[in-house]
C-alpha cells in the first residue's frame, strides 16, 4: 500500500466534482430509461412499492390537501367581497388548486417523505452492503430496488396528487357553503366552468414529472451513498433539498409551457 | 484415459489471479498479486486492516474493477464478463460480508428464499421450504426461521449470511473476517461451520482472517498478504516459521506477536 501523487483535476476539485455529479445523475438516469425497458419487470415489487409510497404519504396528505384549500378560500374571501366578487370564489379556487396547488403541494410533501425515505432506505441498504449481497447472488439491484422505486413513484405521485387537489376542492367548498349555502353541485359546476382540458393535462404532466423526480432523485443518493452511518442521513437529507429545488424548477418551465400553448 | 482427464481437471485452479494492480484515488492497494487456488482447497489470507483483503475478493467476484491483471474464475476472466454472464460465474460463488449483508426489511426465511425466487424461478413453495430448511439445518439455526435480522446476535447474523450463500449451492465460498468481533466460543463454531460446509458442499474457500485459530483450523494454505502483494503463501507451520527472506520473516513474527498478544 502506497500513496501516489495527488490527483489532477481540470479546474479545479469542486467544479470538477460538479460536472462529474451531473454526469454522474445523467448516467444514472440513462440506465434506468435502459433497464426499465428489459425484463425482469419486478411487478409484485412495484405493487409493493405504490403501496408503500401511497400509505406512507396519505395521512399527511389528506390533512394538508383539507387544509389549504379550506384556508385558501377563506384568506381569499375578503379581497373579493371587497370588489364584490366573492361569487368567483369557487372558479378562482378551482383554478389555483387545479393548476398549481394539487400537485405542488402533494410533490413538496412527498419530496420530504417519500424521497427521504427512499434515501434513507437505499442509503442504509449501500453502506451496509445489502445492495452488493444482491448483486453477488445474481440480482440486479438497480432493477429491483430503483427501477421498482421510480416507478412506482412515477404512478403513484400523480394519484395522490388528484386525490389532494379533490381534499382541496372539498375544503374550499365547506368553507364557501359555511358563508353562502351554496350546494356541492353548483361550486363544481361553477368552478370547473373555467377549467379546461389542458389545465388537467399539464397538471397531471407535471404530477408525473414530479413523480419521476422524487423517484429518481432519492434512489440515486441513496445508491450512492457514501460509505458510512453518515452517509445514510446524507443521502435522506440531500434527497429532499435536491428533490424540492428540482420541483420548483419543473413548476416554472411546465407553467410557462402550458401558458405559452394557452395563448397560441 | 478418463482417470487422466480427471487428475488434469484438479490440476487447474479454480481461482486464478495474475498480475493484480488495484488503486484507490491516491492509493495503491494491491499491486502485483499473483496466487492458484485449487479445488478443495481452503486458502486463508492474512494481512494487517487495510491491506485490502476485502478489496481482492471483491474483484475476484466482480465487485470492483481491477485496475489491471487477469482474474480468472472458473476458467472464465472475470474481468471480461459482463451481464448475464457475469451473473452466470456468481451463482457458483458464495460470499460472506464481513458485516453479513442480511437484508434488515426480511425475516430469516425471507433472506434465504430470495435468492432461490430470483435465479430459480421454476421451484415450487414445497421446494424452496426444503432447501431453507436444509440450510438452516447447516448452519444449526432451525429455530430462527421467522426472525427479523435485527433481532439476531452477531454470531447468529453470520451463520445466516453463510446459510444465505450455501442456497445457492455454490463451489467457491469467499468468507470475510467470518470471526471477527465475535467470542473465542462462538469464533470455534463458525471455524466447524465453515469445515463442515467445505466437506458437505465440496467447496474450495477463501478464508479472510485475522484470527489465527481460525486460520489454522480452517486453511490448508496460508497467504500472507504485506504491502500489496502476497508475500508469503505455504503451510500454516511454512508460513509462521518462515526460513529465508529476512525481510518477511520480521514482518510475519510482527504480525504474528501482535495477534498473539491480542
Ligand atoms: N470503494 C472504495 N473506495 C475507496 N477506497 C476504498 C474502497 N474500498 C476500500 N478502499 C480502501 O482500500 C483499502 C483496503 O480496504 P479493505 O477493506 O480491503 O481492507 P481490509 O484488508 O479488508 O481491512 P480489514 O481487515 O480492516 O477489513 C482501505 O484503505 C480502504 O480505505
Ligand atoms: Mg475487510
Amino acid at each position: 500500500m502506497t500513496r501516489r501523487s495527488p490527483r489532477k483535476y481540470f479546474i479545479n476539485r469542486a467544479i470538477d466534482n460538479y460536472f462529474m455529479g451531473v454526469y454522474k445523475a445523467w448516467s444514472f438516469i440513462k440506465r434506468f430509461l435502459s433497464e426499465a425497458v428489459k425484463p425482469p419487470y419486478h411487478f409484485r415489487e412495484i405493487v409493493h412499492q405504490c403501496y408503500e409510497i401511497g400509505i406512507k404519504s396519505l395521512p399527511l396528505i389528506t390533512l394538508t390537501g383539507f387544509v389549504t384549500g379550506m384556508v385558501f378560500t377563506k384568506n381569499s374571501r375578503p379581497s373579493l367581497v371587497e370588489f364584490g366578487a366573492a361569487s368567483w370564489l369557487p372558479s378562482l379556487m378551482t383554478i389555483a388548486i387545479v393548476r398549481a396547488l394539487g400537485s405542488l403541494v402533494t410533490a413538496l410533501i412527498c419530496a420530504g417523505k417519500v424521497g427521504s425515505s427512499i434515501g434513507a432506505e437505499l442509503g442504509s441498504m449501500r453502506v451496509t452492503e445489502q445492495i452488493d449481497a444482491m448483486e453477488v447472488s445474481a440480482i440486479n439491484p438497480f432493477k429491483y430496488l430503483v427501477v421498482t422505486r421510480v416507478i412506482a413513484s412515477t404512478i403513484t405521485i400523480p394519484i395522490l396528487s388528484l386525490y389532494c387537489s379533490f381534499l382541496a376542492l372539498m375544503g374550499s367548498f365547506l368553507s364557501v357553503h359555511s358563508n353562502e349555502a351554496a350546494s356541492v353541485k353548483s361550486f363544481f359546476l361553477n368552478g370547473f366552468s373555467t377549467i379546461t382540458f389542458l389545465d388537467v393535462f399539464a397538471s397531471l404532466t407535471k404530477s408525473i414529472v414530479f413523480g419521476f423526480t422524487i423517484g429518481i432523485i432519492g434512489c440515486y443518493k441513496g445508491f450512492n451513498a457514501s460509505q458510512g452511518t453518515l452517509g445514510v442521513g446524507r443521502a435522506a437529507n440531500q434527497a429532499v433539498v435536491i428533490s424540492m429545488f428540482m420541483i420548483f424548477i419543473e413548476e416554472v418551465i411546465i407553467v410557462q409551457i402550458a401558458n405559452w400553448i394557452r395563448y397560441y | 484415459m478418463e482417470s487422466k482427464e480427471e487428475i488434469k481437471k484438479d490440476k487447474e485452479p479454480i481461482i486464478s489471479i495474475r498480475g493484480l494492480y488495484k488503486s484507490f484515488d491516491e492509493l495503491d492497494i494491491l499491486e502485483d498479486v499473483n496466487i492458484d487456488i485449487y479445488r478443495g482447497e481452503n486458502l486463508v489470507v492474512m494481512g494487517l486492516s487495510g491491506a485490502g483483503k476485502s478489496v481482492l475478493i471483491k474483484i475476484i467476484i466482480g465487485l470492483i474493477p481491477p485496475d489491471k491483471g487477469t482474474i480468472k474464475v472458473l476458467g472464465r476472466d472475470i474481468t471480461k464478463l459482463k451481464g448475464k454472464e457475469l451473473d452466470a460465474v456468481r451463482l457458483h460463488i458464495g460470499f460472506s460480508f464481513q458485516g453479513s449483508a442480511l437484508y434488515d426489511s426480511m425475516s430469516v426465511r425471507e433472506n434465504l428464499e430470495f435468492p432461490l425466487r430470483m435465479n430459480r424461478k421454476k421451484l415450487t413453495k414445497q421446494e424452496i421450504d426444503a432447501e431453507v430448511a436444509e440450510v438452516l439445518e447447516a448452519v444449526g439455526l432451525k429455530d430462527k426461521i421467522d426472525v427479523m435480522p435485527a433481532d439476531l446476535s452477531g454470531g447468529q447474523r453470520k451463520r445466516i449470511g453463510i446459510a444465505r450463500t450455501l442456497i445457492l449451492k455454490p463451489e467457491i465460498m469467499l468468507y470475510d473476517e467470518p470471526t471477527a468481533g465475535l467470542d473465542p466460543i462462538t469464533s470455534d463454531e463458525i471455524n466447524q461451520l465453515i469445515n463442515s460446509v467445505q466437506q458437505k458442499y465440496n467447496t474450495s474457500s477463501i478464508i479472510i482472517t485475522h484470527d489465527l485459530t481460525c486460520a489454522k483450523t480452517t486453511g490448508n494454505k496460508i497467504g500472507m498478504l504485506l504491502d500489496g502483494t502476497f508475500k508469503k503463501v505455504g503451510t500454516f507451520d511454512e508460513v509462521f516459521n518462515p526460513k529465508g527472506d529476512k525481510e518477511v520473516e520480521e514482518e510475519i513474527k510482527h504480525f504474528y506477536n501482535y495477534n498473539f498478544i491480542e
